[in-house]
């Protein structure tokens, strides 16, 4: 039934070479589990990275989610470099979950954090550099020559007579040698693939309709299900008619979980139409008096109340004495949604002794401990099948569909789906944390930045999805991007206060990052004009010289033009910051109508500096698609709640960004040497700050809350 | 029984008259290249072309889509200058919300084969895309009506 190759029926042809790695413990390991060999291994399960078949195919096998970044088809890239396959040859695979595809940092397979290819850079060369090293050393033997005098070339090993033989003629010889545990890796100067222009592979099929997302999962004998949550934070049900539910037609059963009610139905319709029939009525629940107006005063006093120290560097306070100009900024940004297009879902089957999930996650070890808790099975007893996903950004790391599916799967007997309407998506998001702070700095009489002290009040998302990184009331998440800012300043205070709310809080693409950098940049440009400085140049002179960030913001002045003629009736802001490995910096053309506030954004420029830039039109459409994800959240996003729950129920009342809202893009990489970094984030958290200090150029106005407001932009 | 004409075949299925088109389209007949996303007509990511015409098919009952012609991205060839386009120009990330949006453009280039970008942006400003694929969407809208051209 599954369309996309992640079933064991057509998984490593018996006659393979098969090279896998792992990267567990530190140090690079390389496997041989070609299928003749694995058998012995019986610790090792038979899920690799890299296949080589006899008729020449290369197989990449994928723990990496395809959320549509590019990371299938980029370490497909590097494996063929390594390998020196034909590109054409090439194809990649989504495998079963399993130990070898774990992120060799973390103990769990998960695609967040952008670390898909920087986790795994040497992993990966290693895996195709190896089995190359093997292909060659059977066509020395059958040559009876020195592996040293063969060259490789598009899947084939070249004899200097000028015989060659291809890969898939040698995979039988080669798959009974031994692994070259520190196999030679090209230099960059040799690469073929890697840094090139390539189609995507998983692109034909989304173009055709044929990718199978979780949502379009089919098992046979399924049934689909919906589940009434509370529409209150603490809510449980207090009546409903289960009757008037069984009375449509194609619902199944009625099943209770907790404090929600599924539906489990032949047909989605059915489905739905059963849940809505069901007229729960459900308690207060546990915050009634919850609202927007009560979070915001929630919020202020919060930012009132001393803070856990994160860090305190130097005297600031002696140094705001001496500071020649002092000056305070405040920041607030809403809670905001992923609103990923694919509902959230998964499809169970929970049999005696062995459970399967079909499941578009981002974080198939949550997935998997999930299944096996609510089913009672051990984790080697479930499987993960990772579907295509409709978008995640860090949302599908959470495992709330899998216990529901699971659950139903076991109270039906059969496989179930379970699927969210778009409503359920909207209530039950783990939210990207509204986030109120406050900086002051102090400027020498010079303009120099000898003073910072910040202070951030928001809900935590590590106490609620990973308890044991919170130490001494810090989640360092919700700091991201203050004691690691581009800057460096000799004098420095951090605090935080951690507030205690109802709402689910979770990974939002770039995470605290996205939050800290919007009030850091903005600030820093009043810090500019506070000094009479050139934006870019108070910015540069405040960073370590040479550093990423430096680089970065230095490149993207050059190619934008900074301080360059301006287009008439438009304004420039720029923002540079620091995530996941790599630098971005942004310059929006903006130009503001003062009669009805509507700002126009003309062009966005970006760069980024992620060192070796593998894919590099990957590289570019996170780069597009982040701003425009970044514009839509700095001007229109924000999840309303009221009566002790959310409010914003579906997209009439979020709206996204649309075409017409999208400016002209100008991508520009630095393709470096340096550390690889990773890419699906950092393009985020600079673009609404560069917005906003090109709107306060245009009008005098400084924006610092999420989204803009537009009355504020109103002259006259 | 429902009659659906459904890329060029007669199908027949056994659903409520009342049943939006899109759930009978995934569910009895397995066209799952159509997307469910708010289920209210805001995003355009069901959209089918209903006798040439875009229509959200969550907001049509399978009923009132009985007498017409049924078009999915798969009743679209392979050649389409539409597919073609977002190939060429690598439009999809996700790609869930890309069927519909395609089978939206192909309906505007039939009525506006020549368009100015501001033409473009209108056409498809009430489609939803998370991923920010328009900077492409918008090139791959301006080559293909090149290609239909040709």
């Amino acid at each position: 039934m599954m369309k996309n190759g992640i079933t064991r029926r057509d998984f490593l042809k018996s006659s393979s070479l098969v090279i896998a790695a792992t990267a567990l413990h530190g140090e690079l390991v390389l496997f041989n589990v070609s299928p003749a060999k694995a058998e012995s291994t019986t610790t090792f399960k038979p899920h690799a990275f890299v296949e080589v078949a006899m008729d020449d195919t290369v197989t990449v096998w994928l723990g990496q989610t395809n959320l549509g970044q590019g990371t299938h088809t980029g370490i497909s890239m590097i494996i063929a470099e390594e390998l020196d396959a034909d590109w054409q040859k090439v194809r990649a695979k989504m495998a079963l979950a399993a130990e070898v595809f774990k992120n060799p940092h973390a103990n769990a397979q998960f695609t967040g954090g952008s670390t898909s290819i920087r986790s795994r850079w040497d992993l990966l060369r290693g895996s195709g550099a190896a089995a190359r090293q093997m292909l060659i050393a059977a066509a020395a033997k059958e040559w009876g020559i020195d592996a040293k005098k063969c060259r490789t070339e598009k899947s084939r090993v070249l004899n200097p007579d000028g015989r060659h033989l291809t890969y898939g003629q040698l995979v039988s010889k080669a798959r009974e040698l031994p692994v070259p545990q520190n196999p030679p890796l090209k230099e960059a100067k040799d690469y073929r693939i890697i840094g090139t222009a390539r189609d995507r592979l998983d692109i034909p099929d989304k173009v055709e309709g044929k990718t199978i997302y979780g949502m379009d999962v089919v098992v046979p004998n399924m049934c689909i299900a919906v589940v009434a949550r509370p529409p209150r934070f603490g809510a449980t049900p207090v009546s409903y008619d289960t009757n008037a539910a069984m009375a449509v037609k194609g619902v199944l059963k009625v099943v209770p979980l907790e404090d929600k009610v599924a539906v489990c139905a032949d047909t989605t319709y059915a489905a739905l139409q059963g849940r809505e029939k069901l007229n729960i009525q459900w308690t207060t629940g546990s915050h009634p008096e919850l609202n927007d107006e009560s979070l915001d005063k929630l919020f202020q006093a919060s930012l009132e109340k001393p803070g856990a120290v994160a860090e305190s560097t130097g005297d600031t306070e002696n140094a705001f004495a001496e500071a020649a100009v002092k000056i305070e900024g405040s920041y607030k940004l809403p809670f905001i949604s992923h609103a990923q297009l694919e509902p959230i879902n998964c499809t169970a089957h929970v049999e005696k002794d062995r459970c399967r999930l079909w499941v578009p996650t981002q974080g198939q070890t949550w997935s998997q401990m999930a299944a096996a808790k609510t089913s009672g099975l051990p984790a080697e007893k479930v499987e993960v099948m990772t579907t295509y996903v409709g978008g995640g950004f860090g949302l599908r790391v959470t495992a709330d569909p899998v216990v529901d599916a699971v659950s139903l799967s076991m109270a039906m007997d059969r496989p179930v789906k379970v699927m969210w309407t778009r409503e359920d998506d909207f209530a039950n998001d783990y939210f990207r944390p509204g986030s109120v702070s406050t900086i002051k700095a102090g400027l020498d009489k010079d303009g120099r930045l000898v003073a910072w002290s910040h202070k951030v009040a928001s809900p935590s998302i590590m106490s609620g999805l990973m308890p044991e990184q919170v130490k001494n009331g810090i989640d360092g998440s919700s700091l991201h991007g203050i004691p690691d800012m581009v800057y460096t300043l000799p004098n420095r205070h951090i605090e935080y206060v951690m507030m205690d709310l109802p709402i689910s809080v979770g990974f939002w693409r770039s995470v605290g990052y996205t939050i800290n950098t919007f009030a850091i940049e903005t600030f820093m440009d009043e810090l500019a004009h506070a000094a009479k400085k050139d934006p870019v140049e108070f910015r540069l002179d405040h960073m370590e010289k040479g550093s990423r960030p430096y680089r970065t913001l230095s490149l993207l002045a050059e190619k934008a033009d900074w301080g360059g003629k301006v287009p008439a009736g438009r304004s420039r802001g720029i923002a540079v910051g620091s995530c996941f490995g790599s630098s971005a910096a942004h310059m929006a053309e903006v130009s503001v109508d003062r009669k009805t506030g509507k700002v126009k954004v003309h062009k966005v420029a970006c760069a980024i500096d992620c060192g070796p830039a593998v894919y590099p039109d990957a590289i570019t459409a996170q780069m597009e698609g982040g701003l425009v994800m970044a514009l839509s959240v700095a001007f229109h996003e924000k999840i309303h709640f009221s009566k002790g729950g959310v409010k914003t129920a579906n997209f009439d009342e979020y709206p996204l960004l649309t075409m017409s809202g999208v400016p002209e893009v100008e991508v520009y990489i630095s393709n470096s040497v340096h550390k690889i970094g990773g890419v699906g984030e950092p393009g985020i958290p600079t673009v609404a700050p560069a917005v906003a200090n090109a709107i306060f150029k245009a009008t005098g106005v400084r924006l610092k809350e999420l989204p803009f407001k537009r009355d504020l932009l109103i002259k006259g | 029984m429902i009659s659906l004409h459904v890329n060029g075949k007669k199908r027949k299925v056994d659903a409520a008259p009342d049943t939006p088109l899109l759930w009978v389209l995934r569910d009895n007949l397995g066209i799952t290249s159509v997307k469910y996303t708010c289920g209210i007509a805001e995003c355009g990511v069901c959209t089918v072309l209903i006798d040439d015409e875009a229509v959200r098919s969550c907001s049509i009952s399978v009923d009132e889509a009985q007498k017409s012609k049924i078009i999915t991205i798969e009743g679209l060839p392979e050649d389409h200058p539409v597919k073609i386009a977002w190939i060429e120009k690598q439009v999809p990330q996700c790609g869930y919300c890309q069927p519909g949006i395609m089978l939206q453009t192909v309906d505007f280039l039939k009525r506006q084969p020549n368009p100015t970008e501001e033409q473009v942006d209108e056409a498809l400003d009430n489609v939803l895309c998370r991923c920010g694929s328009h900077p492409r969407i918008k090139k791959a809208v301006q080559m293909a009506a090149d290609l239909t051209k040709k």
